[in-house]
């Protein structure tokens, strides 16, 4: 296979183009048969397989949520896209030709590699339910020549670690996309590590540079499925089995019990964060139950990344999720600003975590009401 | 020797009685000028130092390191003290010499016989070193409950610090041995027919008897799968250990060392035993855990939810939730089973057994199976119901099961659908449009009364239309951002009508995820859905499963 960089000089750049543009139109009017012709014409006319999945699939993909958030797509497109784009790849996998013999990838990719020996475990960290990117990067490994086993989406840590044992995989490549799912992420990357299999972290959840991933300890973390794949032809190097690593070890700021209180008591803070905000905003007394819902999730939303930006101890973290959440409110006609009072009454409610109170300080900011919130991404 | 009254110098500054006294001390103590000439030596050093007299050069009656010493402390002026005690050997014993100044410019050296203490310290150096290797041992082999893991764990461990090279050979399974193989940080695996008898004590070892003594071994007779590629030979000592196991052994351990270096002596033996008896735990417990989970998975493959897909142009979808995420099977069940053309129906169920875990899994299984054989009878829900109830009543569990029977089959662009419901919540249709209906069906649960009624339902479904058939796990989960409220069937519904137009496996996906959300961290009961939907538009075939390869419209 062919360096990262390189990998789209196997297909046509035109012919992906033209490919995308066909998907993109079919998922949008849920043609599953248009979609699957869009795909396999392009293959037909010489388009490399992993290309397709990468450079057509992938960001057709990325760009249905994208539409979904800028609210030109509704939950049931979103879905409908997600679930064709799954069956295109089942039926690509019979295309996939029989793998080449051990070590025959990862000789052209790195030279003096050991290459693909060992099985790969790919697998959604517990409560992840985007399957789509594990999956193609499983699909893209199994091209490469890898034996992968693919658990899906949402795979439970004790269902996880009693497979890593059964089977010793080379490595485990741990897929997250919510960043709330990190403390589980976590778990998982330490409990792998202590039976001796090596972690390859990947998915927007770790973030865009894999500060997370490296802060988890992750014995690795790859931005695509390319680079992932190049990671594990070179091989990991296995950790030394052991006891289980603490938490506090790698995370020595949860000492101060702000990310357990806030999680422990996120029932409690939603409520009396609602109970706020019905006493301050009139407004809300002419909500129906279903608006009133709306708003606790909304709240407890937000205390799930607050208690996940104080897990990391990175405000970015909460403020970056407030800005995305501004946009969404922002693409359905509903001011960011809507989300300051709820913060200000979270900020209230803990205001003995300094830790917390800084970062709703921040996230209020980032909202703010003189700054104008950021427009919806203009997806072309 | 001569005793301090006869001594003009030795008494100067000391009363006869201490003087006495010193001489007697029980600690060997000498004094010594600047020019180096031994001035007085009490009892004990002579005893130490036999050729130690008044007058002697130091250099001629002590080892060169006091010599040394005492050449600085002279020369180190007011406070000898101050450059501290000097130590070395001296025969068998090691020492330490103190120094004091005596005004004059003589320097006393008091000796302390350190000899013992540096014994017991070595000692305890050793042991701890040992305790801690035992300690990180056994974390490791404990970490893994994969048998091929753990003998490298065991290898690996016993190359760092036992010897240059180690095999570990572990039990035969038919007539070939599992192998561990470390030499210089490598570990490799294979497995080979070996004749434990090459090596004086491996057959006994893996018969569990009491290891022989290394010596008995010829490094130079071994046979050549018992070296490790990276082992710089020619071996010098070999020691061959069981791996002692509950029962029966786990294996048998052959160290190896180069000729280069010290031979295995007989602690050092007895060490590898005891090292070997944790590998031999960990290995052992590995082997039972694989043996376990192998039978569970074998027992577990008929119980585990099928894999639903498309049939006969309709599509079908399963999720399933166990109650316990430790757990993969429980008291709900689905299953699909296809017509044998296109023109006969295709019959779904699902259902709930009373109660939870394993045993309410293993019942499933039987209905599932009573299930199976009375497929011929599917035209008449009633009579395979009662069948069924016939068949519940008539077993020993106490157990009572509700279930939804969907027979389908799909003419043209419409599907069409006989459901009845045998005493569980009806299954919900979502229109195209998004209006959301439950089916017309009621019926009494089985396996409790000796009569079951049930009315049948029949419903058309145009395409992008489904059928969610679920479990009470659904709408009786508990959670939502309050963590207090019940999922209920209102929610089910408002849920279920954003689904309209969505494949099958979405609309799963997309209830699973919700319900998810809403039960957090709560506990809850088992969970299953199924959604029958009429395709939208039409579908990759390969995915039917019936035509592999190509794509084809």
């Amino acid at each position: 296979m062919t360096q990262p960089t390189t990998a789209v000089a196997g297909s046509d750049g035109a012919l992906l183009e033209r490919a995308r543009r066909h998907l993109w139109q079919a998922v949008g009017e849920r043609d599953e048969y248009a979609a699957g012709r869009a795909v396999f014409t392009a293959l037909d006319d010489g388009a490399d397989l992993e290309d397709v999945l990468l450079d057509v699939i992938a960001p057709v993909q990325r760009k249905v949520g994208a539409e979904w958030a800028a609210n030109r797509f509704t939950v049931a497109q979103e879905h409908a896209a997600t679930a064709i784009h799954d069956r295109i790849i089942a039926a690509l996998a019979h295309r996939t030709p029989e793998p080449p013999p051990a070590g025959a990838a990862g000789t052209s990719d790195a030279p003096g590699a050991p290459g693909p020996s060992g099985t790969v475990t790919v697998a959604c960290v517990d409560g992840e339910w985007h399957a789509l990117p594990a999956r193609i990067l499983a699909e893209v490994l199994r091209r490469r020549g890898f034996r992968v086993d693919f658990l899906g989406a949402q795979v439970p840590t004790p269902h996880l670690i009693a497979h890593l044992h059964q089977t010793a995989p080379a490595a485990l490549a741990l897929s997250s996309s919510l960043p709330t799912r990190l403390p589980n992420a976590h778990t998982a990357i330490t409990a792998a590590q202590a039976i001796g299999v090596p972690v390859l972290a990947g998915g927007a959840a770790f973030g865009t540079d894999g500060r997370y991933a490296r802060q988890l300890g992750a014995d690795a973390w790859a931005p695509d499925a390319r680079a992932a794949a190049a990671v594990l032809a070179r091989g990991l190097p296995q950790p030394r089995t052991g006891a289980v690593r603490q938490t506090l070890e790698d995370l020595p700021h949860l000492d101060d019990q702000e990310y357990t209180m806030v999680s422990r008591s996120k029932r409690q803070l939603v409520k009396n964060t609602l109970a706020g905000m019905e006493g301050r905003l009139p407004a809300m007394g002419a909500y129906t139950d279903r608006q009133r819902e709306r708003t606790a999730e909304d709240i407890a939303h937000i205390v799930d990344f607050l208690a996940t930006a104080l897990y990391t101890d990175d405000p970015g973290l909460f403020t970056g999720f407030l800005r995305w959440t501004g946009d969404i409110l922002q693409a359905r006609g509903v001011p960011a600003q809507v989300l300051d009072p709820g913060l200000a009454l979270l900020q209230e409610e803990l205001k003995d975590f300094p830790r917390a109170v800084g970062f709703l300080t921040q996230g209020r900011t980032a909202i703010g009401g003189d700054t104008p919130a950021p427009e919806p991404r203009p997806d072309a | 020797m001569t005793n301090a009254e006869g001594s003009t110098r030795s008494t100067r500054g000391l009363t006869s009685s201490v003087g006495a006294s010193w001489m007697r001390a029980p600690c060997p103590a000498l004094v010594v000028d600047a020019a180096d000439v031994v001035v007085e030596v009490n009892t004990r050093a002579a005893e130490l130092f036999p050729r130690a007299e008044r007058g002697a050069w130091l250099k001629d009656v002590v080892p060169g390191w006091l010599v040394e010493g005492h050449r600085r402390a002279a020369a180190g002026g007011e406070d000898p003290a101050a450059t501290g005690p000097v130590r070395g050997r001296h025969g068998q014993w090691s020492l330490e010499a103190h120094p004091t100044l005596v005004p004059g410019g003589d320097v006393v050296w008091w000796l302390v016989d350190d000899t013992d203490r540096l014994l017991a310290e070595a000692a305890l150096r050793g042991e701890r070193q040992r305790t801690a290797f035992l300690a990180d041992a056994s974390t490791r082999l404990l970490a893994s409950l994969n048998t091929e893991r753990c003998m490298e764990v065991t290898v690996d461990l016993a190359v760092e610090h036992l010897a240059d090279a180690a095999v570990l050979v572990g039990h035969a399974s038919g007539r070939r041995h599992p192998l561990a193989l470390g030499a210089g940080g490598e570990v490799t695996h294979r497995s080979a027919r070996i004749e434990p008898a090459m090596i004086p004590g491996l057959a006994e070892a893996l018969q569990g008897f009491p290891p022989v003594p290394s010596r008995w071994i010829d490094p130079a007779a071994l046979p050549d799968w018992a070296v490790p590629d990276g082992f710089a030979g020619p071996a010098g000592s070999v020691v061959v250990t069981p791996l002692p196991g509950p029962g029966f052994p786990a294996g048998a351990l052959i160290l190896l060392r180069r000729s280069d270096r010290a031979a295995f002596d007989a602690s050092e033996e007895v060490f590898a035993r005891v090292f070997a008896a944790r590998a031999g735990a960990a290995l052992s417990a590995a082997r039972l855990y694989q043996e376990q989970s192998g039978i569970t998975a074998t027992l577990m493959a008929e119980l585990l939810p099928p894999v639903l897909r498309q049939v006969h142009g309709v599509e079908f979808a399963g999720g399933y939730r166990a109650s316990k995420d430790t757990e993969r099977v429980g008291g709900d069940f689905y299953d699909v089973h296809p017509g044998a053309d296109a023109d006969q129906e295709t019959l779904a169920v699902l259902g709930d057994v009373c109660g939870k875990g394993l045993d309410a899994a293993v019942l499933t299984g039987k209905i599932r199976n009573s299930l199976h054989a009375l497929l011929p009878l599917a035209d008449d829900h009633q009579n395979l119901l009662r069948l069924l109830n016939g068949a519940l009543l008539n077993s020993r569990h106490t157990r009572f099961a509700t279930l939804v029977l969907a027979s389908v089959r799909r003419r043209g662009s419409t599907t069409h659908l006989r459901l009845t419901s045998a005493g569980h919540p009806a299954p919900l249709i979502v229109r195209h449009d998004g209006t959301v209906r439950e089916a017309p069906t009621t019926g009494t649960l089985i396996g409790a009364l000796p009569d079951v009624r049930s009315t049948t339902a029949e419903v058309t479904l145009k395409p992008g239309e489904t059928c969610l058939l679920f479990t009470d796990g659904v709408t009786e989960a508990r959670g939502g951002p309050l963590g207090d409220a019940m999922f209920g069937e209102q929610r089910l519904r408002s849920a279920l009508g954003e689904c309209a137009g969505m494949p099958a496996e979405a609309v799963v996906e997309r209830i699973q995820m919700l319900v998810a959300e809403w039960i957090d961290d709560n506990p809850h009961d088992d969970i299953a859905v199924v959604a029958i939907t009429a395709p939208r538009t039409r579908h990759l075939t390969a995915v039917d499963g019936h035509s592999p390869g190509r794509y084809t419209p």
